[in-house]
């Protein structure tokens, strides 16, 4: 079966140096920032596939490649067969970028306070111009909420529900892959649990499939089909879910699953995980994650390990078995 | 038992607005005890930072704190005012805020801030001082902390900066530090870091905590004890595995059945229908029943009854039997 949305080899470097002059008196090179670093992996369709990962791991810089947002440096992504920035025909392109819609964070920051919810949920269609009758009207019956919120504006809602309307909003288009950037972090649990609920029936009843962005474990342990678990701009470790949460194999994987609190570890004495993610502007090299590695060898310091398969897991590192 | 370092009886804030009087935290009661950690979770809203800027004398006119009482070491602190405010919070209060960036000073040094801190609560020499700052950030487990000293908050990353925070809180040996979301704005790797440092202060110093968060997961890990607050009021307080794995009031059951992980294997997550109520809409009775499955007649024209009035326990008047096995959390 091939992959609905296949990755490969993306690389996105961000130039953030200081300004030229600054540079030319300060004698500075430039500062490069590789946010991603040959990533690559495929996603089913009608499947969810999630990318979890600390901040600075370019898991959000991923999810904007994807639609589109950020151009990436080199590598390259094909949704369907389509590479979106080297295809020249433009209705292909228009016709991909139908299919690929996204959810942000923050649905306080990603709905226009000025626009009527009923404008916001239309633009993807009325921008192509689409008909938009009802429209609206429909999708917010479908996320949970009445037909009549439609003539509100968003500050008359509840960051659940502004939630509910960014995914109506992603649903207009009638896409097949929905990019779910952090889509519940800024909500409480009760109101978590509600939205999850609802981006599963919708993915039931619509057959979608998502790239679900997120740094919550048991929220992608609930989600997920597969996931892939990115430090400092690699993927160092991809399996399916269960797999992955029976027997991770890679030591950052490992390390993450011992530090998340849980809810069953009453007064646990954990040993903490050492250090910190290293300045991504100057990554350690070899393996990235070898200053924190608790079995890091010399061959970690000096050689970047590449993604080998262990059984069902793809997993970049020298020592995994 | 001794006295409780803390002890809240029956506070009530209120807010007034040109639309009546709000008020986010009503008739609450607690205690923390020396070395304790008492957790205080709820989602937004529910009063939980309100509880511990009022315990402190944070909070920001016109709220104001109109009944009850809050006691440290059995000394009145709710009615303290000015200068006499000023020496127990600092020194015998300490505060850890969510975002350690907005909570230091840009233009000081973090040397200068611990160093202020401590002039200005222990009787020591200037150069005591700097020596004691040294020592703080050293215990905090921030690497080469002679040298660090003399850097300025932006030269810190996020985990060092709320290291440095926790320092501040403790360095002049205070009996109470209150910790609102210390972890929130951090990595779960660092998360991690930081909870066991608290645990471990706490531990060493017999320093009382009240930890204020949202996170469940932290509550367990880190508290002895943990209160649930629940649209201003205290919903359930009690030992900490207890309340979390027998849950008696309906809200904490629904708050725990909706995590991810308890409904681990299930294809959907149990829910909470609804939202909190806004404190201007608060609904009559108990503030929980329009989403309570429990609810009955009792509940929607009485209040809830008073936690002390209810085996301190929750503050329900339909509560879940206390043998209840089936909220157990899976390991």
């Amino acid at each position: 079966m091939s992959a609905l949305i296949e990755v490969e080899n993306l690389t996105r470097v961000f130039d953030v140096s200081k300004p030229w002059l600054n540079r030319v008196i300060e004698r500075l090179p430039k500062a490069l920032l590789t946010a991603v670093s040959d990533v690559s992996f495929g996603i089913e369709e009608n499947s969810v596939y999630a990318l979890v990962g600390e901040s600075g791991s370019g898991k959000s810089t991923i999810g904007k490649i994807i639609v589109g947002l950020v151009p990436p440096s080199s590598g390259k992504v094909e949704i369907d067969g389509v590479d979106l920035a080297t295809e020249p025909e433009g209705a292909r392109r228009a016709a991909v970028r139908e299919n690929v819609q996204m959810i942000f964070q923050d649905p306080y920051a990603s709905l226009n306070p000025r626009w009527k919810v009923r404008d916001i949920i239309a633009e993807p269609v009325s921008a192509r111009g689409g008909d938009t009758e009802g429209l609206a009207e429909r999708l917010l019956e479908q996320v949970g909420l009445s037909a009549q919120d439609a003539g509100k504006y968003p500050h008359e809602f509840s960051g659940g529900q502004r939630q509910r309307i960014c995914i109506a909003r992603a649903l207009a288009s009638n896409p097949r892959i929905i990019v779910c950037d952090e889509p519940t972090s800024a909500l409480d649990v009760s109101v978590q649990s509600q939205v999850l609920n609802l981006m599963s029936d919708l993915r039931e009843e619509l057959g979608l499939t998502y790239l679900f962005i997120s740094h919550d474990l048991t929220v992608v342990r609930h989600m997920a089909d597969k996931v892939g678990v990115l430090y400092l701009g690699t993927l160092v470790e991809e399996a399916p879910r269960d797999t992955l949460y029976a027997d991770p194999k890679h030591p950052y994987t490992q390390m993450l699953f011992e530090a998340a609190p849980r809810m069953d570890a009453f007064g646990r004495d954990i040993d903490p995980p050492k250090g910190e993610i290293p300045d991504a502007i100057n990554p350690p090299p070899g393996c990235a994650f070898h200053p924190r590695c608790p079995i890091a060898v010399d061959r970690c310091r000096k050689e970047r390990p590449r993604l080998r398969e262990v059984g069902k897991t793809r997993v970049a590192c020298h020592l995994a078995e | 038992m001794t006295t409780p370092v803390l002890s809240v009886r029956g506070m009530t804030v209120e807010i007034p607005t040109r639309r009546g009087v709000l008020r986010p935290v009503d008739n609450v009661s607690f205690d923390i005890a020396e070395g304790e950690i008492l957790g205080v979770v709820g989602e937004s809203g529910a009063g939980k930072s309100m509880t511990g800027n009022a315990v402190i004398g944070l909070l920001d006119p016109p709220a104001r704190i109109v009944s009850g009482e809050v006691l440290l070491k059995g000394e009145a602190v709710h009615t303290a005012k000015g200068e006499k405010l000023r020496r127990i919070r600092g020194k015998r209060m300490g505060m850890i805020f969510q975002d350690p960036l907005t909570s230091l000073n840009p233009l000081l040094t973090v040397g200068e801030q611990l160093s202020e801190t401590i002039l200005e609560h222990l009787p020591v020499s200037q150069s005591e001082a700097e020596k004691r700052a040294i020592a703080a950030l050293d215990e905090v487990g921030i690497p080469a902390a002679a040298q660090r000293i003399d850097s300025y908050p932006h030269e810190f990353s996020g985990g060092m900066r709320q290291r440095v925070v926790i320092a501040l809180a403790l360095c002049a040996e205070p009996d109470l530090v209150i910790a609102d979301e210390p972890t929130t704005a951090l990595d779960v790797s660092v998360q991690a870091q930081i909870i066991a440092l608290l645990k471990r202060l706490c531990r060493d110093k017999g320093v009382a905590v009240m930890l204020v968060t949202h996170d469940m997961g932290v509550i367990a890990e880190a508290a002895d004890r943990v209160a649930v607050m629940y649209a201003g009021r205290m919903a359930e307080l009690g030992p900490v595995r207890e309340v979390l794995t027998r849950a008696r009031h309906p809200y904490t059951a629904g708050l725990m059945g909706s995590t991810p992980l308890a409904s681990q294997g299930q294809k959907r997550l149990r829910q909470i229908p609804g939202a909190m109520p806004r404190l201007e809409h608060l609904p009559d009775g108990c503030a929980f029943h329009p989403r309570c499955d429990r609810a009955e007649a009792r509940c929607r024209q009485n209040p809830a009854p008073d936690l002390t009035a209810c085996e301190g326990r929750a503050a329900c008047w339909f509560p879940l039997p206390a043998q209840s096995e089936k909220e157990e959390v899976s390991a």
